[in-house]
C-alpha cells in the first residue's frame, strides 16, 4: 500500500493528526495485537457468563427434596402422602444417610417420627422437621411437607387459591449476573489494561522518551481514557449480547442509558487504573496494587450476589465503592428499566472517583 | 552557544554522579562526552536534555533555560534518543513514527525519516522484529522527525556490530552535514574519533580533558604507542631516558611508552634491554589514539570489561 506522495520544502508541515489522535490509536493498535488482552476482555467474560448462565439456570420443574427416615412408625404411609404431592420428590434414607445428605444439600428435608406410638389408624401423632433454616430450599420444603401432610390427614382448606405462575424472564440468577458481569469487566480490564500499558511504558523507558517530546503530559493520559471508550463498546456489546442471545436477558432500559453508565463506569475505572499505575517502577509492584484496590470489588460490590446479604453497618462503605455503584447502576438500567435520573447517587459516585484519580494521577505521575 | 552550562552537580543517594561540570556545545559541531559506563555522561545529558534536575549549577539550552516557561518550545526544537528506550513492540515502523511525527508542530514526513534511516522495507515491520542495529536507527529516526536543530545521543551505537554501527554513524554525519548540531556520549573512542569535532573525557563526573580528538592525541606527546612484557623487572626511570620517548607508564615488567620517533626508540630499547639481559615476553605497537589519551589520564582502560 502506498500513501499518497507528499513534497517537502524546509519548514513545510506534513500532513499529520492531534497528537491525542495518534496516541490513542497506537494504544488500542497495542491492545488488539495482544491476544491474552483480547482473550481476558473479550473472551473470559462470556466463558465466564456461559458457565455461571448453566449452573444456576432456573429448572421449571424444581422440586424440593424430603428424605424419610427408613425405619420410622408409619414411614411407608407418610412417603404414600407426600408422593402425592407434585411439588416434592420423596426418598427414604435411613437415619446417617438422611443427616449427611441434608448436609451435603442433596435433600432439603428430613422427614423423622418422634412419638413412636401409632395412632387408630398407624399413623404417628407427631414429625419432627430436620433442615437448615438459613436455606430458603429448606424453609420451602417444611411449608410444603407439612401443608401435604396436615390435608392428607384431613386438614380443611378454608381458603380457595388459585396460582399463577409467572416465570418471566427478569428475575432469574442470569438476569442479576450478566450486569455484574458487564461492571466486572468494565473494572477489570480498565485497571489492567491501563496499570500494565503505564506502567510497563515506564520500565522501558518510554515514558521518559515521551517526556523528551513536546507531547502534552495529558494528552498521554487523556489517551488511556479515550482507548477505553472504544475498547468498552465491543466489551460490553459482548457480554450483554451473549446474555440476550443465549439466556434472553433483555436490556429493559434504554440503550442510550447503558451506553452512558458503561462510558462513565469505564471512564470511571480509567481514572482509578491510572492512578493505581501513577508511581510503581514495576510490573509486580502495580499487579500488588491492582489487585488490592479491586479485591474489596471483587468481594462486596454485588457481581456474583447480592452486597445486601452483608451486615448494615458495612452497607455504606460498599455504596461509595465504584464497582457497586457501577453494578447498581447497571442493573437498575438493564433489569429494571429506571431512568438515569433515579439513580444520580450511583453516577456521582462514579463520576467522584473517575474525577479525582485523573486529577491525582496527573500530579503524581512518575514519568521516569 | 547551542549547550553552555555551568558548574553542575547531581548527587544520588550515596554518590555524585555528576562533580561539578562546564561545558559549551558550539552550533554546527559534534561534540562527544567520552567516558567509561558510570562517569556521568547519560545524567550530564538528561540534565541537558531537561530531563532531570541539577542540584547545582545552570544550563542554556538554544539559549533558553529548562524550567522558565520555554520548555514546550524548546522540546519542539530538540532530538532525543535516550540510552536504552525500548519503542512499543507491537507497533511498526511507521505507526512509531506517526506518532512521535505528531507531537511536533513542524514535524518531517514519516516517509522521508524512514528513507533518511534507511529503513524502508522495514516501515511495515514491528519494533519487536527488528534487529539490534534497526531498532536503533529507529531510535534515531524518532530523534529525527522532529527536524531538530539539536540532537542528543546517548550512547547510539552501545552493543551494534560494526556494519550497523557504520549505518548510525552515517546518519549523523549525514545530519551534521546539514548544519545541525549534535552532543552524542559514547564509550567506544572509534566512534568518538570518527563522529566528534570536539570531545570531552569523562570520569567520575568531572571532564578530564576537552579538546578536538587530534589535539587530545597530540596532548600525549606520542604518535605511537608501544606496550610490552618483560620477563624480570625493570625500573621504569630507565626507559624515560630512551631517545624518542615521550612517556612512560607501567611497571613490574609490564611497560606502556608514547612514542615520538618509533624509529630511534626500538632499536635503542632492545639494545638497553639485552644489556640488562632483559627477556621480552610480547610487545605491541599502536597508532595513538583517545584510548591512551584516557588511559594516561585515568591509569585505566577505557572499556571496564
Amino acid at each position: 500500500m502506498s500513501e499518497p506522495r507528499r513534497t517537502l520544502a524546509g519548514g513545510q508541515k506534513s500532513r499529520r493528526a492531534h497528537p491525542l489522535v495518534e496516541l490513542t490509536r497506537s494504544r488500542l493498535l497495542e491492545f488488539l495485537r495482544e491476544p491474552e488482552a483480547v482473550f481476558w476482555v473479550f473472551v473470559f467474560p462470556v466463558l465466564l457468563a456461559l458457565a455461571l448462565g448453566i449452573a444456576f439456570r432456573s429448572k421449571p420443574v424444581d422440586t424440593l427434596r424430603v428424605a424419610v427416615r427408613s425405619g420410622m412408625p408409619g414411614e411407608a404411609r407418610i412417603v404414600a402422602m407426600l408422593r402425592e404431592s407434585p411439588g416434592l420428590t420423596v426418598i427414604d434414607l435411613p437415619a446417617d444417610k438422611a443427616d449427611r445428605a441434608l448436609r451435603t444439600g442433596k435433600v432439603d428435608l428430613v422427614v423423622e417420627g418422634v412419638s413412636v406410638a401409632a395412632g387408630a389408624n398407624g399413623e404417628p401423632l407427631a414429625v419432627t422437621y430436620r433442615y437448615d433454616t438459613t436455606r430458603a430450599e429448606g424453609r420451602a420444603a417444611r411449608l410444603a411437607t407439612d401443608d401435604v401432610l396436615q390435608r392428607a390427614l384431613g386438614r380443611p382448606d378454608l381458603l380457595s387459591a388459585r396460582d399463577e405462575r409467572v416465570a418471566l424472564p427478569g428475575n432469574r440468577y442470569i438476569d442479576f449476573l450478566i450486569p455484574g458481569l458487564v461492571g466486572l469487566n468494565l473494572m477489570g480490564s480498565g485497571m489492567w489494561g491501563l496499570g500494565f500499558a503505564v506502567v510497563q511504558a515506564r520500565v522501558r523507558k518510554l515514558l521518559k522518551r515521551f517526556a523528551a517530546t513536546p507531547m502534552r503530559r495529558s494528552h498521554y493520559l487523556l489517551s488511556f481514557m479515550l482507548s477505553r471508550l472504544v475498547g468498552l463498546v465491543l466489551e460490553v456489546a459482548v457480554v450483554v449480547g451473549f446474555g440476550w442471545l443465549l439466556f434472553g436477558v433483555a436490556v429493559h432500559g434504554s440503550l442510550l442509558d447503558l451506553a452512558v453508565v458503561s462510558l462513565l463506569g469505564a471512564l470511571t475505572f480509567a481514572g482509578v487504573g491510572l492512578l493505581v499505575a501513577a508511581r510503581p517502577r514495576t510490573i509486580e509492584g502495580v499487579s500488588g496494587w491492582m489487585n488490592l484496590v479491586q479485591l474489596p470489588m471483587w468481594l462486596f460490590s454485588g457481581t456474583f450476589f447480592s452486597y445486601e446479604r452483608f451486615p448494615a453497618a458495612v452497607q455504606p462503605a460498599i455504596r461509595v465503592l465504584p464497582l457497586t455503584a457501577l453494578n447498581d447502576a447497571l442493573r437498575a438500567v438493564i433489569n429494571d428499566g429506571t431512568s438515569l435520573a433515579e439513580n444520580w447517587p450511583a453516577l456521582l459516585v462514579m463520576v467522584l472517583w473517575g474525577g479525582i484519580s485523573f486529577a491525582v494521577a496527573l500530579r503524581l505521575f512518575r514519568w521516569q | 552557544m547551542a549547550v553552555r552550562c555551568t558548574g553542575l552537580v547531581k548527587r544520588y543517594e550515596d554518590l555524585v554522579a555528576v562533580a561539578g561540570i562546564d561545558l559549551a556545545v558550539r552550533p554546527g559541531e559534534c561534540f562527544g562526552l567520552l567516558g567509561p559506563n558510570g562517569a556521568g555522561k547519560t545524567t550530564t545529558v538528561e540534565i541537558l536534555e531537561g530531563l532531570t534536575a541539577p542540584d547545582e549549577g545552570s544550563v542554556d539550552v538554544l539559549g533558553y533555560r529548562w524550567g522558565t516557561g520555554h520548555d514546550h518550545n524548546l522540546r519542539e526544537r530538540l532530538g532525543v534518543q535516550l540510552q536504552e528506550t525500548q519503542l512499543a513492540e507491537k507497533l511498526t515502523v511507521g505507526e512509531t513514527l506517526r506518532l512521535f511525527a505528531s507531537f511536533f508542530s513542524r514535524a518531517r514526513p514519516v516517509e522521508e525519516v524512514i528513507r533518511t534511516v534507511g529503513l524502508e522495507d522495514k516501515r511495515q515491520a514491528r519494533v519487536g522484529k527488528l534487529s539490534g542495529g534497526q531498532k536503533q536507527r529507529l531510535a534515531l529516526a524518532c530523534a529525527l522527525v522532529s527536524d531538530p536543530e539539536l540532537l542528543f545521543l546517548d550512547e547510539p551505537t552501545t552493543g551494534l556490530d560494526p556494519q550497523a554501527r557504520l549505518n548510525v554513524w552515517e546518519v549523523v554525519e549525514a545530519f551534521v552535514e546539514s548544519g545541525g548540531t549534535v552532543l552524542l556520549t559514547t564509550h567506544y573512542m572509534e566512534e568518538a574519533e570518527r563522529l566528534c569535532d570536539r570531545v570531552a573525557i569523562m570520569d567520575h563526573g568531572t571532564i578530564l580533558s576537552l579538546d578536538r580528538p587530534a589535539a587530545l592525541v597530540a596532548s600525549l606527546g606520542a604518535e605511537q604507542i608501544v606496550q610490552f612484557e618483560l620477563r624480570g623487572d625493570l625500573d621504569p626511570s630507565a626507559l624515560a631516558t630512551l631517545p624518542g620517548v615521550g612517556s612512560v607508564a607501567g611497571k613490574q615488567g609490564s611497560f606502556r611508552l608514547g612514542v615520538r620517533r618509533m624509529g630511534e626508540m626500538m632499536p635503542a630499547l632492545l639494545s638497553e634491554l639485552e644489556r640488562r639481559g632483559l627477556v621480552l615476553e610480547s610487545l605491541t605497537t599502536h597508532q595513538a589514539t583517545l584510548e591512551d589519551v584516557f588511559v594516561h589520564l585515568t591509569g585505566r582502560a577505557l572499556r571496564d570489561e
